[in-house]
């Protein structure tokens, strides 16, 4: 027998930095432990009444949203109504950007048209845009969809028209290798290669889609998670303020756990 | 003399790099691969090799010269033509065996088919069809098969190692059964023993089948161990310094690399690689 084998090694290894991000149970331990921390730093932090003054405490915040959610069922209006407007203008972009990506890619006429118009549109914010948008739509809901609208699908244009151009040109000679004619190329090499672009796409154009949501919302409406924050800031209501950005970290947080679901499922082959 | 397989005639070809600095990339080659040889080119890096293999694969264009294939001008990429890259080229998104049975969907079989005309009379008549499913199924088994991946049919490239996702490549080259296939140094990111292994699984599998085969690579060793006919080429102008019909009998096996005939065609071959290697000025 080997008695070696048990034998612990005399000095104890260096541990060398490997970057990575450790167990399982590791990680989960500290991801609860970094938001209880949190919370609890933010109500003693809260305890300070100069501090209370601009934010509101934990116990302020759960009490606006019983508040806000039983006694007149607002909350849910508003999560409704910011959801509805968020989920109409990333569709109609997710649904544009698509083909317009497609084309950009695949005629040099085409990128070399529209490319200029793209990359000059991406360095505005779309708050700025909000009164042109107000003077041609009005105060209705076309507004905002339109304002999420132009911010998810400029950052899904350029996303997705990178990865058509960045397609392995590997891959495309060997599809014409085998006779392959252009039309089969597009369809059996282009659109699954790119397919993981379409997902990175949508992931960040949700996002933007969220990060603008408020700005939408800025062009007068009464309901709404932004809204309510601005409406919320002008009676000094913390709480509900805080209620507010809370609410829209969760949703985002959801709907990009839900897209990097879709995400795994549709190319599991990565 | 009957006319080679594929005839490459005094092709030129130059590259525009920067501000009017060409590089004469191919200088009047003149090459014939007859039916059923195994030709391999060596040379230095920037001699042109992977050039004239895109060009015989229709994927690039040159400048002047010609080139055929039976006698008919080669104009563009063609199943006819398998090209087995050194990447692999394998679809990321299919599995081991729609990788190999996809080219199958753009080749056409010829069937007999009885046929009546107008006149009621019956007669037996030649279409090109499309394989079926099972015919596809069918042929992938039997390439799965013979490159040794049975078992990984429902694999995705990205779990195979190197070696692997090469057989798959093959196997995908032999299932289209093209007239020559062209191989662009397609085991020079494998590993020894690996490429040793499919050196030899070549070997055999062309002692069988004797397709043509065009081979490119820069290991002298391979080179000689696989070819009935070494081309030599130079770099800068890229050309064709010698070509050297390799006499050792087939079947080869890496054992083959101790028998004296091998040794002499090698330090010859690499001998006139290595002296031109020295003449580049570095």
């Amino acid at each position: 027998m080997d008695s070696t084998a048990s034998e612990k090694p005399q000095q104890k290894a260096r541990k060398l930095k490997d970057f990575s991000d450790g167990t399982k149970r590791y990680r989960y331990t500290l991801m609860v432990v970094s938001i209880i921390g949190g919370f609890l730093l933010w109500a003693v932090i809260t305890l300070i009444p100069t501090i209370n003054t601009f934010l509101a405490s934990p116990k302020q915040v759960f009490a606006a949203l019983i508040a806000e959610s039983m006694a007149n069922g607002r909350y849910f209006k508003d999560i409704s109504i910011s959801l509805q407007r968020v989920l109409v203008g990333f569709g109609l972009a997710f649904i544009c950007s698509i083909p317009v990506a497609f084309l950009m890619g695949w005629y040099p006429t085409v990128r070399n048209l529209v490319e200029p118009w793209i990359q000059f549109m991406r360095t505005i914010p779309p708050i700025a845009l909000i009164p042109l948008v107000i003077l041609a739509m009005g105060l209705g809901e076309p507004p905002k969809y339109t304002i999420i609208f132009i911010a998810a699908f400029l950052v899904m244009v350029v996303t997705i028209y990178q990865g058509v151009k960045e397609v392995d040109k590997t891959l495309i000679r060997a599809a014409y290798t085998f006779g392959a004619s252009d039309k089969d190329l597009f369809f059996d090499i282009v659109i699954p290669a790119s397919f993981p672009y379409i997902l990175v796409g949508a992931r960040l154009g949700m996002a933007a889609s969220l990060t603008t949501l408020i700005a939408a919302e800025l062009t007068g409406t009464t309901f709404g998670l932004g809204a309510r924050i601005q409406g919320a800031q002008q009676f000094m209501d913390t709480s509900i303020v805080l209620l507010g950005i809370i609410t829209i970290g969760i949703i985002g947080f959801v709907l990009d756990k839900i897209l990097l679901l879709i995400e795994k499922k549709l190319t599991k082959w990565k | 003399m009957a006319e080679a397989l594929i005839s490459i005639k005094r092709v030129h070809k130059e590259y525009k790099v920067e501000k009017g600095a060409n590089v004469n990339a191919l200088n009047g080659v003149t090459l014939d691969i007859e039916k059923n040889e195994f030709v391999c080119v060596v040379g230095p890096s920037g001699c042109g090799k992977t050039t004239l293999l895109n060009i015989i694969a229709g994927l690039e264009t040159f400048d002047s010269g010609s080139v055929s294939m039976h006698g008919q001008p080669i104009v563009g990429p063609a199943p006819e033509r398998g090209v087995i890259f050194q990447q692999y080229a394998l679809f990321p998104w299919m599995t081991v065996r729609k990788n190999i049975e996809y080219g199958l969907k753009f080749i056409r079989k010829p069937v007999q088919v009885e046929q009546t005309d107008a006149s009621g009379k019956k007669e037996i008549v030649t279409v090109m069809q499309k394989f079926t499913t099972e015919e596809k199924r069918r042929l992938s088994d039997h390439y799965i098969k013979m490159v040794n991946l049975s078992g990984f049919e429902n694999s995705f490239p990205k779990a195979l190692s190197g070696g692997m996702k090469q057989r798959v490549a093959i196997a995908r080259g032999y299932a289209l059964n093209p007239e020559v296939l062209l191989m662009d140094e397609p085991f020079g990111a494998l590993d020894a023993q690996t490429r040793a292994q499919l050196q030899e699984d070549l070997l055999k599998t062309w002692e069988k089948e004797k397709k043509t085969v065009f081979f490119i690579t820069h290991d002298v060793d391979e080179a000689v161990l696989l070819a009935s006919k070494v081309v030599i080429m130079s770099a800068r102008p890229g050309q064709i310094k010698e070509i050297v019909d390799i006499d050792l009998p087939y079947p080869r096996t890496q054992a083959t690399k101790l028998e004296e005939g091998f040794i002499r065609y090698k330090n010859y071959v690499w001998d006139t690689v290595y002296k031109m290697y020295l003449e580049i000025p570095k």
